[in-house]
């Protein structure tokens, strides 16, 4: 019927139409609807999947950049990680409700949610994961109890049905891209992801704190000879990893707001990122999940959202068996 | 050396969990495995006893001055919060029949259980409630999977369900009376109201289980007869908050209307979405089937001026509806009223009236009676159909305003028959893809 109908080329000519969008025809009700004649403007098959998935990969990246420090760099299988994304997304929530939803309550959430969820893996660790370091498969599964109590917790504080983030007006427009109108939430987005990154890899390369943790990770033992205190430097990786999920938490939350099982979503694919990446390499997990987000839109634009999901992690799978140390190994002094 | 150990087992392990989610994701089998269980609590459990029809003597199957009524709601789990709702109106429509002398003269005393938002769970509860407990009836689920696995639970006690809330139709069983709508009295109409507005174009949004499904299947078949286009079809797991990608293809499709299936918290990414990419109700109107008086100020986003079908909105305007929500108010405080609650307090009182016609508890008598029985419920007339034991009711489309009230827009020209299986139309062909 239509222009846009059958099949759609490879490449089509951008045609702007005075705000992007052009009408015609009135309903019976009095409201306009699209007319197909002037339905010129379309988007080439490539920028919208590419744009949209490079957002989704930041928010991936978000997810997962803790646990390249709490999994990576400390071997800790925290299922609950999920859960300090859930806590930085209802921190989001909570602020806004003290400032109002005024332009500046996210740029506060951020701080408040890293810090608030980096205590809470802090207490995480002090109460049961330092117990279990020699034991990942306990970890493992002790952290997914807690997780179920954390999801509890927040159903019994804050109610089942989710609570709405108001993202601030100057999140809210678009900017045009090639056509595409691209929302400054994902590129903010972005800019969050990557200046997380940037802070984090700062702190591991110039700081004596991170000299301390890639000593630790190294080798643990001759890190200790040294006078590291090996037991303070996995206290702060734990806060810092966990800081950082609060950090994707608010991220999240202008995305779909808040609701008590928010981190069960994010938690598998963010190990996932983690592993593909190969563990620990701050580099790798940033190419990985931009990689997943970009071919996970690429396929659901071709096909469908479930399906995709579906063939991304059948890709990921594969990729592991064939390289299962990831794309980028640590070297390490270690025997093992 | 902790890392290595870590990643030897975390690879498989993670591998296999995301086959596993993303392949329970990708379909909505979740019903087949649950009846699965069931079979196995009936076989291990073995006992038939019908709901106290042989164990009562004299001919209505109950004994004494109470009769007892199961409710069964999840109030733990990712449900509570609507099956919540629902338990608190069943509880509000108990005291006012009790307070008006009761069922056939007998007080009602009911009995709560958790369906904790798991299938199998409402199986087991639903067992116990009927043969443990005996009850005469059980009011409740929500979810299309608790209601599957309560279906044959309920057969093969002989006992009685009311379930309601709207569903996928295609189903109809001696032992449940329906009270939500089924698909021709809330999908269809939907499309009438669509094809009304000249609506030429339309894109489906729908989570991927079996109600957005079977709804778009029918939508699809519906949309060829009524000359509307469909221009994209898309789905997301129910679990995934994500909907940028489509919402981008929906603002490139440019479609007059979206028809919007998505349940739950899934609406919330798919709302947000919308508005980052500049939607709303000016440029792209959506319709949806479970976005209710509670869910629209969920979304964080201004809804003001998209449509719903329902067949009760909390703005209907009846004598029956003030005096239903000013006594869930004046119980609960100032919170809304929505369509399942609605149809669980109707459901209590077409029980109440069904038995007083058989003057009978007894399931059989009660069925035999079923047709006919009617209720002047806050929605509206509602009249129970003994072929299919859904009820008769009226379709609305409601406009969301700015007080997240629904102003209502069209209406059916009353109460629509139940047709669960689209019998009565011709361009339905279950078997099309």
């Amino acid at each position: 019927m239509g222009s846009n109908s059958g099949l759609r080329p490879w490449f089509s000519i951008d045609v702007f139409v005075g705000d992007g969008r052009a009408r015609a025809r009135l309903s019976p009700t009095g409201r306009t609807l699209l007319d197909d004649d002037v339905k010129a403007e379309t988007v080439d098959v490539f920028t919208t999947p590419f744009l949209t998935g490079t957002a989704n990969g930041a928010i991936l990246l978000m997810a997962a950049l803790g646990l390249t420090l709490t999994f990576g760099q400390m071997g800790v299988i925290n299922m609950a990680h999920g859960e300090f994304l859930m806590v930085g997304a209802y921190v989001a929530y909570l602020t806004q409700q003290v400032t109002g939803a005024t332009g500046f309550s996210i740029v506060v959430a951020l701080p408040m949610a890293f810090i608030f969820a980096g205590l809470l893996g802090l207490l995480l660790e002090i109460t049961v994961i330092q117990w279990m370091y020699e034991r990942p498969l306990d970890t493992l599964l002790a952290t997914v109890g807690v997780a179920l109590v954390l999801q509890q917790l927040a159903q019994d504080v804050f109610g089942a049905q989710g609570d709405p983030v108001v993202a601030p007006t100057w999140l809210g427009g678009r900017i045009s891209v090639f056509g595409y109108e691209w929302p400054h939430r994902q590129l903010f987005t972005i800019v969050l992801a990557l200046g997380a990154l940037g802070a984090l890899s700062a702190v591991l390369k110039y700081t004596g704190f991170g000299r301390r943790i890639r000593a630790t990770v190294q080798n643990r033992q001759l890190a200790e000879t040294l006078g590291v205190s090996t037991r303070n430097v996995d206290r702060i990786t734990f806060f810092l990893g966990s800081g950082l999920a609060g950090l994707g938490g608010v991220a999240i939350s202008l995305i779909s707001g808040t609701n008590p099982t928010l981190g069960t979503a994010y938690i598998i694919p963010a190990f996932l990122v983690v592993v593909v990446g190969g563990v620990g390499q701050l580099k790798g997990t940033l190419i990985a999940a931009w990689v997943v987000g970009v071919v996970t839109a690429f396929l659901t634009d071709w096909i469908s959202g479930s399906m995709a999901q579906v063939l991304t992690f059948a890709l990921v799978v594969i990729f592991l068996v064939m390289r299962p140390q990831g794309l980028f190994t640590a070297r390490t002094r270690s025997l093992a | 050396m902790r890392n290595r150990r870590a990643l030897r087992i975390a690879a498989p392990l993670l591998a296999s969990f995301a086959l596993v989610a993303s392949a329970c994701g990708s379909d909505g089998d979740t019903s087949s495995s649950a009846s699965d269980a069931v079979e196995d609590t009936e076989t291990t459990d073995g006992t038939e006893v019908p709901a106290g029809a042989e164990a009562a003597s004299g001919d209505i199957c109950l004994e004494g001055d109470v009769v007892e009524l199961g409710f069964l709601n999840s109030t733990s789990g990712g449900m509570a919060i609507s099956e919540q709702t629902v338990r608190d109106s069943l509880i509000l429509g108990a005291e006012e029949i009790n307070a008006a002398g009761g069922i056939f003269g007998k007080q009602i005393e009911f009995i709560e259980e958790d369906g904790q938002s798991e299938p199998t769970v409402f199986a087991e509860k639903i067992n116990k409630l009927l043969t443990e407990d005996e009850v005469a009836a059980v009011f409740g689920g929500w979810t299309s999977a608790s209601r599957k696995a309560m279906l044959p639970v309920v057969e093969g006690a002989k006992g009685l369900l009311f379930y309601p809330v709207q569903y996928e139709g295609l189903e109809a069983s001696e032992n449940i009376y329906y009270t939500g709508a089924t698909t021709n009295q809330q999908i269809i109409p939907a499309m009438d109201f669509l094809a009304s507005e000249g609506v030429e174009t339309l894109f489906l949004a729908g989570s991927d289980y079996v109600f957005p499904r079977t709804a778009n299947k029918i939508i699809k078949q519906y949309a060829a007869v009524l000359g509307i286009e469909i221009v994209g079809e898309e789905y997301v797991p129910l679990d995934s908050d994500d909907w940028t990608t489509q919402v981008a293809k929906i603002a490139e499709a440019q479609p007059d209307f979206v028809f919007n299936t998505i349940n739950g918290s899934s609406n919330v990414g798919f709302i947000k979405a919308y508005d980052e990419a500049g939607l709303s109700a000016d440029n792209s109107p959506i319709i949806s089937v479970s976005i209710a008086e509670e869910e629209a100020p969920a979304m964080g986003v201004d809804l003001t001026g998209q449509y719903a079908s329902w067949n009760y909105f909390q703005s209907v305007d009846s004598p029956e509806n003030t005096t239903f929500i000013e006594a869930f108010q004046a119980k609960y405080g100032d919170r809304p009223t929505s369509d399942p609650m609605e149809a669980a307090y109707t459901s209590l009182y077409l029980y109440k009236n069904m038995v007083e016609k058989a003057e009978s508890f007894c399931v059989d008598a009660i069925n035999e009676v079923a047709d006919g029985v009617s209720f002047a419920a806050p929605e509206g007339l509602v009249t129970i159909n003994g072929e299919n034991n859904h009820i008769a009711k009226t379709s609305l489309i409601g406009q969301i305003n700015a007080d997240n009230q629904f102003d209502i827009v069209f209406s059916s020209e009353g109460p629509i028959q139940p047709d669960p299986f689209l019998e009565g139309y011709d361009w339905w062909d279950p078997t099309a893809g």
